[in-house]
This record gives structure tokens, sequence and C-alpha cells, in this order.
């Protein structure tokens, strides 16, 4: 038998359960529970879409250091589903703990010598109690977060307030609820051992809200004016859309008459979605839909024409592995360039990537802003990572005397007064033009949307000079976008160095992590994070100013590295590619030894050695 | 091929509307089409009809796909705004629009091949969800653009104009219209503005989802010995089955007609449609009968117009999704941002 693990406030608990047994809300009970103890915490849900038992995984990283990115390994398993035990059991560090319900006996072959037992016989003392079925699977759950907060020093009273919380206004079920936790606590102090890990209260986890991704851009969406979402069901991109309507049901229904000031319609696919977002957009409203990478396949031809006849659109790329089922419900960042260089002709788009929910919600605003000043598409690139786990992040925040910015439009009051109006006309040296909403004006203003084949003042034409000028003015208008896009985040190292990391999107948590790691190994590295396409002026900067550049990205082809080496012109052999892609999200452990042996075969002498 | 505005010439005589509008209002620019092609009929009854209801041009917005057929909102109405959007997917783009603002009236103009070929899914979904349009189709069994191959509404039998034979059964677009819930179905004939011009005029004053199916020989790739949607074939086979005439409410009735020959249908804005009956059994207004009768007609050859079927309550998407009146795309911030004391509350929620 090793050493046992022993921890305070840094240990990783993983509970394997059956799909559709309740345990989702026993589960997140648990992991808030912690929170309100001011211990940071980074949960992490594994659903395969297509594995025998109805598995799923949650994953529960407590970090009083606050780091947030998946650690990887498991000290304790919570292990609640028998189609999955060996593998589970298998799963646990050495020194780990099983907790399991022990109520049938379990051959001895089935356990790990290397691994410390913890049976509660959950069955048994919920039977005992319930009679109901539906009863004894729902408080059985309960009765497991109650023996655990026993076992890990987690408050009872921690608990018991979130219970209150939870049904509040269905008051008849708190009693009950609190009943079973503390069976299982009670239970658990009357015949358990302690064991290594333990929860202590702290301080560290301030104002900060857990809130999934695709809630938060949700909320951006309903923030940044959106009335219009059409979208198709795709995992991991479907809670976005639910979450709209949510959020626009307790935000945007008009009080007196009852009626929406939405509209969200499930297109027949997404070819249907994004046109009739490009319809509406056109149309002056802001409109958006939600999908994942082969829905943004199917969406390439109209794109494109977003792209020509400039007209608004915001797409949330949700993005996650591959096509068909099974690998696509997990994470991946690997439509950067499906997306940068989507359909057909010359284009390129807007992108922008959040690092975490609160910059889903702020981007899922910002978007729609962008995509009427630039009157193009706009990605907002989140991943299954960010939109379907709930992350520890910064609160939203919202300044009242912002406005909605929609861009170049000219009213009837201009046309009226006489301002020259050229659909496709640049009067001030941006690229972008002034647009009409139809039915503006009865005599003026009016024009005709086509792709191509038009001058500045929209009207037809095949010539070649006139689709050249148009052209560049695109070019024009893109290098606009580098001004307003949101500009990259620059950390640098303590010390000098000539080595440097460009990261983006939800590699943040894991990176920061891997930073303060390798740092603490002697290994300087000045850190960008990305946060949007075009890439600005500092961004080239920063990879000319390097000796070496690592480039931390979660697919194969180094699809940000394609992306900067073309527009950057930059020589590629500066650029070091650290690539994790296999539908996990990426570590810090990962990270580290990746870049750690690279440098070490660069040659880097550690300017100090590291603390022990 | 560059643009060519129309002398902007009015004829002080030119007969004008309630608005002060003349028909030349209702025009757009040239149209490049081939001469005597039947989509330029189509286009100028379309003028004639907005001309007739007294139309404010700029309040109509018209989409289109892409075709011989969807180039021509360029020839008509030409101060409205036209968005000649991709091809097979006008259906979608009409929808997001009409979403985005329900006060304006939405005109979508597609080819046979647009709706019926690559966008028949598009086609489909708009019409089951009632998006408050007019959806005119310029069927001319061909994809006129591309210069003459079969499309999906091409009879089996039928001959091209170099001598193939269409094996493929035909999709017929209204009696998809009416298995969909188009709450007004109409088939139609170039060549016969009369029956054509109230039509139209009828779909825009429906407040629900409106399909007109208007046959329009392509003279350029379809019109010959052999082919089912030329000239000669669609007169000889032409049956209407009734005629109408469109009233705007507590206008005078001018015209004589015969007695018992007469049905009228009052329209939910109170315009009134009268219909004169020329099939002795035919019920526009029962869609299970339309469907049957289309199909007895269609088996024994003929080619069955007139208004097919028309619900005099339909019901729109707006209804459906309970939009507010104003439009979607004239909220402003007060109305649409809930601003950051409703944010705090949402962040204490989630701690
Ligand atoms: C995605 C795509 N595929 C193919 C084409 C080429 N194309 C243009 S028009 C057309 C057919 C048009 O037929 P129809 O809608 O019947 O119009 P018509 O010209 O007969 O009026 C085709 C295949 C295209 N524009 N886009
Ligand atoms: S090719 Fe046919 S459909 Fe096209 S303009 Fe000529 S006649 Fe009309
Ligand atoms: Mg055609």
């Amino acid at each position: 038998m090793p050493k046992l693990i022993e921890s305070t406030n840094d240990f990783v608990v993983r509970f394997a359960n059956v799909n559709g047994s309740g345990s989702a809300s026993a589960n997140a009970l648990f992991a808030k529970s912690i929170l309100r103890m001011g211990v940071p915490i980074a949960a992490r849900n594994i659903f395969p879409s297509n594995i025998q038992g109805l598995p799923t995984w949650y994953e529960v990283r407590i970090s009083g250091a606050g780091w947030l990115g998946r650690r990887g390994g498991c000290d304790l398993m919570v292990a609640m589903n028998p189609q999955t035990w060996d593998k589970d059991v298998a799963s646990i560090d050495p020194g780990g703990y099983l907790f399991y319900d022990s109520t049938r006996p379990i051959p001895p072959s089935k356990f790990r010598d290397d691994v410390h037992v913890v049976g509660v016989p959950l069955t048994e003392i919920c039977n005992a109690r319930y009679t109901d079925a539906r009863q004894r699977q729902l408080f059985k759950n309960i009765i497991y977060v109650g023996a655990l907060a026993q076992l890990l020093g987690i408050e009872l009273g921690a608990v018991e307030k979130l219970i209150g919380e939870q049904f509040k206004g269905k008051d008849k079920l708190i009693e009950p609820n609190v009943e079973a936790l503390r069976a299982g606590h009670d239970w658990a102090a009357a015949n358990l051992a302690p064991i290594g890990l333990k929860v202590r209260r702290a301080d560290a986890v301030g104002d900060r809200i857990l809130v999934e991704g695709n809630n938060a851009a949700a909320l951006g969406a309903v923030y940044g004016g959106a009335t219009v979402c059409a979208w198709y069901p795709i995992t991991p991109s479907t809670s976005m859309a639910e979450a709209f309507q949510r959020w626009c049901r307790r935000f945007r229904v008009d009080p007196e008459t009852k009626k929406n000031r939405f509209a969200i319609l499930q297109a027949e696919d997404e070819l249907a979605s994004i046109g009739m977002v490009i319809g509406a957009a056109w149309n002056g409203a802001r409109a958006f839909t939600c999908t994942s990478g082969p829905g943004v396949s199917l969406m390439q031809e109209f794109i494109g024409l977003s792209y020509f006849a400039e007209i608004p659109a915001v797409i949330f790329d949700i993005q996650r592995a591959g096509p068909s089922t099974g690998m696509p419900t997990r994470t991946q960042q690997c439509d950067i360039l499906a997306a940068a260089y989507a359909s057909h002709g010359d284009t390129k788009h807007v992108l922008l990537f959040p690092e975490d929910p609160r910059e889903c919600f702020e981007f899922g605003a910002a978007a729609f802003d962008l995509a009427d000043r630039l009157q193009t598409t706009v990605f907002v690139m989140s991943d299954l990572d960010i939109g379907m786990n709930e992350w520890l992040c910064r609160p939203f925040e919202w300044d009242d005397k912002r406005r909605l910015d929609r861009g170049k439009v000219m009213t009837y009051e201009d046309l009226e007064a006489g301002r020259e109006f050229g659909r496709y006309l640049d009067v001030d040296g941006d690229g972008i033009p002034y647009r009409t909403y139809p039915g503006t004006h009865p005599t003026k203003g009016s024009f005709f949307t086509r792709g191509t084949s038009r001058d500045r003042y929209a009207r037809y034409t095949e010539e070649g000079g006139p689709y050249v000028d148009n052209m560049q003015r695109l070019l024009r208008k893109f290098e606009t976008a580098k001004r307003l896009v949101p500009g990259p985040v620059r950390r640098d190292a303590s010390e000098p160095t000539r080595y440097g990391v460009i990261y983006f999107g939800s590699t943040s948590p894991a990176m920061a992590e891997a930073l303060a790691a390798l740092e603490q190994r002697g290994l300087h590295l000045d850190a960008m994070r990305v946060r949007a396409f075009p890439f600005s002026d500092e961004v080239i900067d920063f990879v000319l100013g390097h000796d070496q550049v690592f480039l931390v990205e979660q697919n194969r082809d180094a699809q940000l590295k394609s992306l900067l080496v073309n527009e950057g012109a930059i020589d590629p052999a500066r650029i070091i590619s650290v690539l994790h892609y296999d539908g996990t999200p990426i570590t810090a452990r990962f990270i580290i030894d990746e870049i750690a042996e690279r440098m070490a075969a660069l040659n880097v002498v550690p300017l100090k050695k590291a603390v022990p | 091929m560059t643009y060519i505005a129309k002398p902007k010439f009015h004829h002080p005589k030119l007969p004008t509307n309630k608005l002060g509008y003349t028909r030349r209002d209702y025009e757009g620019s040239v149209s490049t089409l081939c001469a005597g092609c039947g989509h330029d009929s189509i286009s100028a009854a379309i003028i004639e009809a907005c001309f007739a209801l007294d139309l404010p041009p700029h309040r109509i917005a018209k989409l289109s796909g892409i075709g011989c057929s969807s180039k021509t909102p360029t020839y008509f109405l030409g101060h409205s705004h036209g968005f000649n959007s991709v091809h097979g997917r006008m259906p979608s783009v009409l929808t997001g629009a009409n979403m985005a603002n329900r006060d304006l009236i939405y005109l979508g103009v597609s080819g046979d091949g647009d709706s019926a070929s690559i966008g028949l899914g598009q086609f489909a979904h708009c019409l089951r969800r009632g998006v408050n349009m007019v959806y005119i189709v310029e069927n001319n069994g061909v994809y006129g653009l591309t210069k003459g191959q079969f499309s999906a509404t091409a009879d089996r039998g039928s001959k091209s104009k170099r001598g193939a034979v269409n094996t493929d059964a035909p999709i017929d677009l209204v009696g998809l219209a009416l298995q969909l819930g188009a709450t007004f179905v109409a088939r139609s004939f170039s060549g016969d503005k009369a029956q054509l011009v109230p039509l139209i005029e009828a779909a825009i004053l429906h407040k629900g989802a409106a399909f007109i199916d208007v046959i329009s020989p392509c003279v350029a790739f379809n019109n010959h010995p052999g082919s089912t949607k030329s000239f000669d074939y669609v007169r000889e086979h032409n049956e209407a089955v009734n005629r109408l005439d469109v009233m705007i409410p507590r206008e005078p009735i001018t015209a004589e007609y015969a007695p018992g020959t007469v049905r009228e249908v009052a329209q939910h804005d109170g315009s009134i449609i009268r219909l004169r009956k020329l099939a002795e059994d035919y019920d526009p207004t029962d869609r299970l009968r339309a469907m049957a009768y289309l199909a007895e007609r269609q088996a024994a050859g003929e080619l069955v117009t007139g208004l097919l079927y028309l619900d005099p309550e339909p019901r729109d998407l707006h209804n459906y999704l309970n939009t507010v009146e104003k439009p979607l795309n004239a909220l402003g911030d007060a109305e649409l941002v809930p601003g950051s004391a409703a944010l705090a509350e949402v962040n204490a929620a989630l701690r």
C-alpha cells in the first residue's frame, strides 16, 4: 500500500454516475457547497454519447490556489455506476480513495490494493427510509453528498443553505432533502475513519460566479440587443439557444401586453438558420445562430454572402471534435480555419475567442456591435469545455451608459436632408459604407442587395474595375476591424526572456497554472492571450519580439499558427506548436511537460533552480 | 451587361393611383431577360397589382434566390429594397426579414429549380410556418439561367429542346403547398394577365403564407413541341376553376355578374375577394376537396388554374411567436437591454 494521498483544498473528486439518475443536481450541490466555503473549484462534465450503461462523469477539482483548468488524475472516485466500475477503479491515482455503495457485496478482486476503500451502504440507508422508487433514487444521491461532506469536512450548514435556496418556493422539499443529507452525514460520522483529503474554509472565491459559457453567451446576446435567434439542435450548442429562450422569457416579455420582444425559430437545418439570420439582419434586427463545426460547414455559402453583401451576422460556434457522434461530445478548438476563411471566393471573417463564461457574456454582447459596425459575419469561437461546464469566473458587468452601436445606418432624416447615399461608397476611408433598412424612405435610399456585380451605388455591373475596387475596400474594412476587436492580453515574465507563449480560449486557466509552474522551475516566458482575429499589430510584434514563441492550441493542425503565419507573413520556424487534441480539456501538466521538454531541447538553462 | 436606368419621364396624362403614383413608379430597370420570356409578364403583373392596390413601393421588400426568375426583382418596384440571395434559400432569408419587421409586405420570387430542386426543403418549411408573404414561383420546368436542364417540375415524358425525355416524376408545388398548410394557394399562367393580376392582389392582401405557382414558359429552352410548359401546351390544357376580383372595402360594385355565379369571401383586413365560379362544384375554402380535385383533373391531363385554396382567417408566424406589435428592428435600448441592476441579480443567483 503506497502512502495515502493527504491534501487540504487541493484534490480531484470524480463522480461516476448513471445518466438520468438525478445525480447532476446532487453533484452540483457538492461542488457549490465547497465554493460557499470560500474554496475555488473547477467542475467538468464528461458526456459520452454512445456508451453502454448510460454513464456520465462529473469531475470536481478543488483548488485553494485557484487553478481552474482540468488537473488530470483522480484522488477520490465516487463510483456509482456498476457498468463502468472497472474503468473507474483503474483511474484512481495510487494512494487515492474509492467511495462506493457497499449494500451489496463486491468481490475483493474488483478492488485495488493501492487504493483506500470507503464503503457506505447507501441503498440500505435509503431503503430503510423511503419506499417510493423515484424517491429512493433521488435521495440516495443526497445521502452520498451527506456522507462525503462528513468525510471531507464540508460544512453541513453550507449544504443546507444551498438546499434551501434550490427549493425556494417548493419549501415542502427542503425538509426531506436536509434529512437525507443528515442521514448520510450521521452514518459516516458514526462509522467511518477520517481520510487524508480535506476541505478547509478559506477566502479565495470573492465575488466570482459559477456559470456555463452557453448560458453566459445567451445572456450576452440579450444584452447585445439580439431579437432574432434561428438555430438547429447540435451538441454542444443547443443549451445556448435554450438559455436564450429562458433569458428572453425573463427579460424580454412586454410587461403590459405579455408579448415577446424576441423571435426564436428552430429552423429545419443550419442553412435555414443562417439564412434567417441574414434576412433579419438585412432588415435591421440583431440576429444570431448558435451551432458547432458541422453546422458551420453547412452555412458556408451564406457566410460568403454575408461577407460580400455586407450583412451583419453573429454565429456562436461552440466547437467540438469532428463529425458524427461519440468524440463530438468532446471539446476542441478545431474550427479556427474553417471559420476564418469560411465560404467561396476571397473571404475572411472576424473571430472572437472568449476565455471563459465571463467573456462569453462580454463578447456575446460585443459581437452584435461589431457585426453592425463592420456589416459582416462575426464568429464567437467558444467550445464545449466553456460552453457546457460551469466555470468560476468574474461576475458579469454592464455599464448603463453603454448604447447599442448600430453602425453606419442612414435614417429617414439623413436621406431627407439630402445626404449622399451609396450603399458601397466608402465616405470616410475606413472601408465601411452606409446602409439603410428596407422601408426607410419612399423615394430615397433603397437599393438592391446582391453578392457581387455592383458598383459603389449598388447598381448592377459586371465590369472588372468596380469589382476590384470593391474587393480592395473590403480589405480596408478588415484593417479597420483590427482596431475594433478586443485586443490581446499580454503578461510578461518576471524576468526578461527571449521566449514567448501564445494561447487563446479555454486554454486560459491551464495556461495560467502552467506559467506559474514553469516560472518556479526557472523557465520564463512572456505570455499573450489572443482574443480576436484579425490579429492586431501587437500580436505580430509579440512574435517578432521573441526568438521562439510557443503556440498552444487544442487541435491537430496548429490552425491558429497557420492563420498567424499566413496573415502576419511570419516565418513558421519562429513558432513552436503545443497541440492537445484528444478531446479532453487541456491540462497544465500537459503544457508544462511539452514546454519544459522543448525548452530543454533548445538549451534554455533555468536562471534559478526550482524551489523544492 | 451593365445596369440600364429607365428614363425618368412622366407623361402628364399617365393615370395615378390614390398615392399619386403612376405605373412607372412601380417599375424597375430594363429587363435583360430573353424577349418573350414569361417571367417579364409576371413582373408586369406585379407592377399592375401593386399600383392597383395603392401600395407605397418602399414598404415592399422583394426577395429572390438565383435564376432568370430570381433576377426579375430588379425589373419591378425600383423604389423597394431588394435582395437577390443564394440559390434555393430565399425562403429562409425572407422568413428572417419578416421576423425582423412585421410591417413590410414580403414578396418572394423564385423559380422551379430554385424552389422545387435545390430549395424544396426551404420552400416547404416557410409555408408550414405560415410566414406572411407572397411567394411566387415562375415555373418553366427548366433551369433557364444554366441553359435548359430539366427542373424538378418537368413532367415525366416531357421532351427537352435537344430531344432528351424526362423520366423523373414531377413535383407539384401547388399540391405540396396545400398539404403543407399554406393559407392561400393559387396557380396561374404568365400569358393570362387578367387572371394573374387579381390573384397577386389577393395574395398581397392575405395575411398569411400565400403561394402562387405561375406557369411561365422559357422561350429559349422550353417552348417547343413535346414540352408541357410551352405557351401552346398551357393554353390548350388550362382549366380555370374561377376568376377573381379583389375589392378594397367600401368600393362600389361595378362589375355585372350573372346571378348564382359569384361568391364573396371577406378577408381579415376587410377587403373582399369576389370569386366568379367557372367550375360548378369547386369550393376554394375546402383544403381536402381541393387536393382531391386537383389530383383528379391532373390525371385527366388538365392544368387547373385559379384560386385553389383560401383560408379567410389565417394565422401567421408572428401570431405563433407572440411577438410585439412594434417591429423587432425598431426596438431600442430601453426595450432590449435589461441593465446593470438586473445583472446584479443574475450574478447573485450564480454564487
Ligand atoms: C449553389 C448553386 N448551385 C448552382 C447554381 C447555378 N444555378 C443558377 S440558376 C440555376 C437554376 C435556376 O433555375 P430556376 O430556378 O428554374 O430559374 P429559371 O432560370 O428557370 O427562371 C442554377 C442551377 C447556383 N447559382 N448556386
Ligand atoms: S433563358 Fe428562358 S427563363 Fe431565362 S430569360 Fe431566357 S426565356 Fe426566360
Ligand atoms: Mg426554371
